[in-house]
């Protein structure tokens, strides 16, 4: 149990653990603080100075990082309080680059809700702004270092919870600027698309690199056979954009929008999970049992791969061959379904709507392109998806259900939580028994591997062949246990990656929400709730026994590994070096 | 050998960027020439504090201090003084003429007031020599904390002095170190902060240059006190001969075990390690030092924790600035109620300035707590340079700011700075006369915040831009109604809000020259008037017809071809051509032109 301490708030006797903070202590209490640099868990800095507070010693303390402690006594409302916070408050804004009205986070900025909590009416110090260029060269990521507020969430997520260190704060005083080393565009570091860094981002200065218009102009293409497939994590973070509480799935809403806009067909990603797992669980059986090479890396996640090709280079043989759900369900729309249904593959256009920014990336990639065709023409995350649907005016809160379309519109609960960090471990678990013996085990609710806990291990048993499997997420705990796994302090024969803290569901495409909702709610959690729910109500819950799937196999593919797999469904991995060895 | 003279010629970095070492070569070579280089020894060592009239050499026995000594004066040196005993009277430091002309050291003005502990070596004895060092009872301090004293008999001893730290916050020393020692952990650190940045402040890189090994003796003795066992030296790249230095007393003092395990034969085991800063000036703020020695850019953090309790990659740790430091083998040694006569009731002990600006003797002085300004400008600075009148003298660097001549008289501590709206610092001392404006003053200090703020907090990094920017407008001329009030409103939350020292202090200069010069900033803003004659955009130079005698020398000198006129008529200033760089008034031999 832990210990509390007494101390007084604005006159109030408020009790609060030993070892949290004023902030916390305030909050428990009922007490705002505003903050902005503060992001819970990822940076906890002491920077932006707007939760200062009087702790009675020679200047203001910042509640988010003062320690509580028996009697203190903090004051956190007064005239000099309020007017120190509101011209600190007006000295960001009057180095901001204010162009609100059309900025992708208008309405949804910390700045601009600050600015209207601490009631500033004039900015009463105007000065030289900044004219940065802006980085938009990426296929992911765009930056605006006009609009940075220097808050430096992004670059602690990046160094501290992905250890990517793409970006860090360079320069001193006024000219100090978040940037990649050297300035290099991101592109040519080893930024690896995740998209923590906007989520992490109070405004506008970090974005996607958008394919609304692209995707606005595929489908007014009358030549074009547009399409669409939604990954399982998108349904669970979507309603976000439309005031739903976290964690509400909207799937039927989701599909009916999506005809709405004049997709062709709308497909579920979840199908190609399935179809992974028929890929992968036979990849690991057959490494289990030729002596391949183990453990076997999930290959879902494109941060995880390209993490992998930067500063893994020596263990790309230990990924997993399969393409992810996205680009296999690309392949496959472009082989197989192309001929069953008559079209030109050339005339197929295929979007996926991701929760994910590296997904853009991905699709990029020149060697997935197995059919002769970009096996994804268009990726659009969670956030432009609800920009399009506003955009066509579509009232989505009062829509019907709908369902996903044929002959690719089924899928199991196991491809559901593929969303959710630790779901295609579980997936996998679920079939591995059956890709061995034929026979499934009784085990469909893997618990163990579900949860935001950093590495969650498993071992299952199947006809005396025990299989040790590790589930980990968050680049920064993916290096650590790649280190022990290269130290041979820890072995297994399956291992899990996701790029994104919590998987999927919280991706770098995914609705953001303020540091406050996630002051009190873990994202991650919720929205993977939303998943499992979906998985238990399933009737199916095991890949294997997708029929669409089956059929596919039947039909096309005849058998997991086979030839035919291995061109469409299979890729292959580059070493990546950090930086490049000449500078310009 | 006994040697019949010595010649301590100094090689402080000013006295060897005026080719002290040249003077030195020569020296040798002139010696040899006479035959008697074996009768007269040359002492390198390191600065005398009288930087103004560097290279400064002292011959003794006859104590005779010469100064603006050039490599061409060696000869002379050598063959008047040396050969025949007579001493070269043209380069004698003070009144020339005197009776008694081989004044010793501690007789000249300059000296004459001035206390030395901190800098009891400087000058004295040879910086790369440790046997100079322990001549002068180097490393016995160290012997009797360990052999002799409890490391808590070491911190009571501290505490009983009084000592305050002298980086400028003025924190007890003792006491930090008690809170350090009473942390339970198996790895603690001893730093000292040599990141001197304070524009025109240099007393740390005279005690480093001068006596090193005083320095890394107080580290051990603190190491004792806290029970760790590794210090680290963080001095800036910017002092090469200072790190040099340092890291050839380290080797010294290792070989003679006064460095490395079991010092002095007891189990108190300390080593100590240079770490080079790369000239931010935050880094000389305690946590953003500590930040840079762990290899990451130099930046604060918010306390607590203070260092004592999470320091040094999270260890607990002591940071002491150089000065601080050189003061603690003296305290041990002549005892703690030694060192608490020496000041005031509140600052004990000596504090060095290292004086600058407007002054006679700039150089470096150290002076009991308690001497007041008036001492230190008139009698140990000689005064004001052409007569001109004292205005103010900044104190505490960009952190500090202006004391008017109405407080001249004030005893110098660290209390009293403070309630005059400056504070001690780590010990710069700039004097300003009739001529300094003081907005400009401001200004420049500002300009030196904006380019050194780390840019973590907003106050700092976009509060001191914004207030710079209001200054250069008041100074440009288009300074408007409120302008005044704005930087008000800004410097008082900047010094509430800013996350760390540099940040709550960088207001300092602007709120002081408010405080005593607010009709120069109002002059500015209202009349568009610069009182001073400094702000070049509000002055307008012109020919006095009365006073010109035509003699064209202005126009010829003008570099912009705005002076014209006809021989032995009154020449007239193009105001639109002026680029107001006063060369015209520089020229004039009739005093004929003004400017306002």
């Amino acid at each position: 149990m832990s210990e509390f301490v007494t101390l007084t708030i604005d006159g109030k006797e408020v009790k609060a653990p030993k070892g949290s903070t004023v902030l916390e202590a305030a909050r428990s209490a009922g007490i705002n603080i505003p903050t902005l640099c503060f992001l819970k868990d990822i940076n906890e800095i002491g920077a932006c100075r707007m939760c200062i507070v009087d702790v009675g010693a020679r200047s203001f303390q910042a509640a988010c990082m003062y320690p509580v402690s028996e009697g203190l006594k903090v004051i956190t409302n007064s005239p000099k309080i309020r007017e120190t916070r509101k011209v600190t408050l007006e000295l960001i804004l009057s180095s901001h680059e204010k162009k609100c009205l059309t900025c992708v986070r208008s309405k949804n900025c910390e700045l601009q809700t600050l600015a209207k909590e601490l009631n500033i009416k004039d900015i009463r110090f105007e000065g030289e702004l900044q004219n940065y260029p802006i980085d938009d060269l990426s296929h992911s990521v765009v930056r605006d270092p006009n609009k940075c507020v220097l808050c430096r969430r992004c670059v602690s997520v990046c160094k501290n919870v992905q250890t990517v260190s793409a970006i860090d704060t360079m320069g001193r005083g006024y000219k100090t600027i978040v940037a990649s080393p050297f300035h290099m565009p991101l592109k040519d570091t080893p930024c690896v698309n995740c998209g923590q860094c906007i989520v992490a981002c109070p405004v506008g200065a970090l974005r996607e690199k958008s394919s609304v218009e692209k995707v606005w102009e595929a489908l007014s293409n009358k030549d074009l056979h547009v399409v669409v497939q939604t990954a399982p994590a998108v349904r669970a973070g979507l309603g976000e954009e439309f005031d739903y509480p976290v964690g509400t799935r909207v799937t039927g809403k989701m599909v009916t929008a999506l005809k709405m806009l004049g997709f062709a067909k709308v497909f579920d990603t979840d199908t190609a999970a399935d179809l992974t797992i028929m890929e992968e669980g036979t990849e690991l059986v057959d490494r289990i049992k030729n002596n391949g090479k183990l453990p076997l890396i999930t290959s879902c996640s494109p941060g995880w791969i390209k993490f992998c090709e930067h500063f893994y280079p020596d263990m790309l043989d230990n990924l997993s061959t399969c393409k992810s759900p996205q680009n296999m369900f690309g392949a496959v729309l472009k082989s197989y379904y192309a001929e069953k249904m008559g079209i030109d593959p050339a005339k197929i256009f295929v979007v996926s709507v991701m929760p994910c920014t590296a997904k853009k990336y991905e699709a990029e990639r020149p060697e997935l392109a197995s059919t002769g065709y970009p096996d994804i023409d268009e990726v659009l995350t969670t956030r432009e998806l609800a920009e399009m649907i506003k955009e066509a005016g579509i009232d989505f809160k009062n829509l019907e259900d709908s369902q996903f379309d044929d002959p690719m519109g089924e899928a199991t609960g196991a491809g559901v939580i593929f969303g959710a960090t630790g779901g295609v471990m579980e997936a996998a678990l679920r079939s591995v028994p059956y890709l061995l013996t034929g026979k499934d085990d009784d085990n469909v609710d893997i618990k163990v591997v579900r949860g935001v806990e950093t590495v969650k291990e498993a071992e299952v048993e199947v006809n005396g062949i025990k299989i040790k499997a590790a589930v980990v997420h968050g680049l920064g705990n993916a290096r650590k246990l790649l280190d022990k796994i290269k130290a041979g302090e820890a072995e297994y024969h399956f291992v899990e990656v996701m790029a994104c803290p919590g998987g999927c569901v919280n991706g770098g495409g995914q609705p953001i929400q303020p540091a406050s909702v996630r002051f009190d709610l873990d994202l991650r959690a919720e929205r993977a709730k939303a998943l499992y729910e979906e998985d238990q109500g399933s009737t199916m819950r095991r890949s294997h026994q997708n029929p669409r799937v089956l059929k596919m196999y039947e039909e096309y593919f005849e058998k997991p590994g086979g030839h035919k797999s291995h061109k469409l469904l299979h890729t292959h991995y580059v070493a990546r070096e950090n930086y490049p060895e000449n500078l310009e | 050998m006994v040697c019949r003279s010595h010649i301590l010629i100094c090689n402080g970095t000013g006295c060897v960027a005026s080719k002290s070492p040249e003077i030195m070569a020569k020296l040798n070579e002139h010696l040899a020439a006479n035959g008697i280089e074996k009768e007269v020894k040359i002492v390198k060592t390191g600065c005398f504090g009288l930087c103004e009239k560097g290279p400064i050499m002292v011959i003794y026995p006859e104590g005779a201090t010469y100064c603006h000594v050039s490599p061409d004066d060696v000869e002379e040196i050598v063959n008047e003084h040396l050969v025949k005993g007579r001493i070269v009277k043209r380069l004698l430091l003070g009144d020339k003429d005197a009776e008694d002309v081989a004044k010793s050291l501690e007789n000249v003005g300059f000296f004459a007031r001035q206390q030395r502990v901190a800098l009891r070596n400087c000058g004295v004895i040879n910086p790369e020599n440790i046997d100079e060092y322990i001549a002068r009872d180097g490393y016995a301090a160290l012997a009797k904390a360990v052999t002799e004293m409890t490391p808590q008999q070491v911190i009571d001893e501290i505490k009983k002095s009084g000592l305050r730290g002298r980086g400028g916050a003025g924190f007890p020393t003792g006491l930090k170190w008690q809170f350090a020692a009473q942390e339970v952990n198996d790895q603690k650190y001893v730093c000292c902060n040599a990141d001197e940045g304070d524009p025109g402040a240099f007393m740390d890189r005279s005690v480093l240059e001068g006596d090193p090994h005083t320095v890394l003796e107080a580290m051990a003795i603190a190491g004792y006190a806290i029970g760790s066992n590794q210090g680290y030296i963080y001095v800036r790249a910017e002092y090469p001969i200072a790190v040099q230095r340092l890291k050839i007393a380290i080797d010294q003092a290792r070989e003679y075990g006064l460095l490395g395990k079991n010092i002095f034969g007891t189990n108190f085991s300390f080593d100590v390690d240079i770490r080079l800063g790369a000239g931010a000036f935050v880094c000389g703020e305690e946590t953003a030092l500590m930040t840079s020695i762990e290899g990451k850019r130099g930046e604060p953090r918010t306390r607590p924790p203070f260092p004592a309790v999470k320091g040094l990659w999270e260890k607990p740790t002591i940071l002491n600035n150089v000065e601080t430091y050189a003061n603690i083998p003296m305290i041990l040694l002549k005892g703690a109620e030694w060192f608490a006569s020496i000041g005031t009731e509140k600052s004990k002990g000596t504090k060095v300035f290292a004086v600058g600006g407007n002054i006679n003797n700039t150089g470096l002085v150290e002076i009991p707590m308690g001497t007041t300004l008036r001492e230190v400008i008139y009698d140990i600075g000689g005064g004001i340079p052409k007569g001109k009148a004292f205005k103010a003298a900044q104190t505490g660097g960009p952190s500090g700011g202006c004391i008017p001549a109405q407080h001249l008289d004030t005893p110098i501590d660290y209390d009293n700075l403070i309630a005059l709206g400056s504070m001690m610092g780590s010990g710069g001392l700039i004097v300003m006369d009739e001529d300094n404006c003081m907005v400009d003053i401001a200004k420049f200090f500002l300009e030196f915040t904006v380019d050194e703020s780390c840019g973590k907090c907003p106050p700092c990094r976009i509060g001191t831009k914004r207030m710079h920017e209001i200054l250069e407008r008041i100074t440009e001329g288009k300074g408007e109604e409120g302008d005044i009030e704005k930087l008000e409103t800004l410097a008082e939350s900047i010094k509430q809000g800013a996350l760390c020292g540099l940040g709550q202090t960088a207001p300092n200069p602007v709120l002081s020259t408010l405080r005593y010069f607010r009709d120069e900033y109002e002059a500015h803003v209202k009349e568009k008037r610069c009182p001073a004659g400094v702000c070049k955009a509000m002055l307008n130079f012109s020919i006095i017809p009365e006073k010109c005698k035509g003699c064209s020398l202005c126009a010829k000198k003008c570099p912009v071809g705005a002076i014209s006129g006809e021989i032995k008529k009154p020449y007239v200033i193009d105001t639109a051509k002026c680029i107001k760089c006063g060369v015209c008034m520089d020229s004039c031999k009739f005093a004929a032109i003004e400017k306002k």
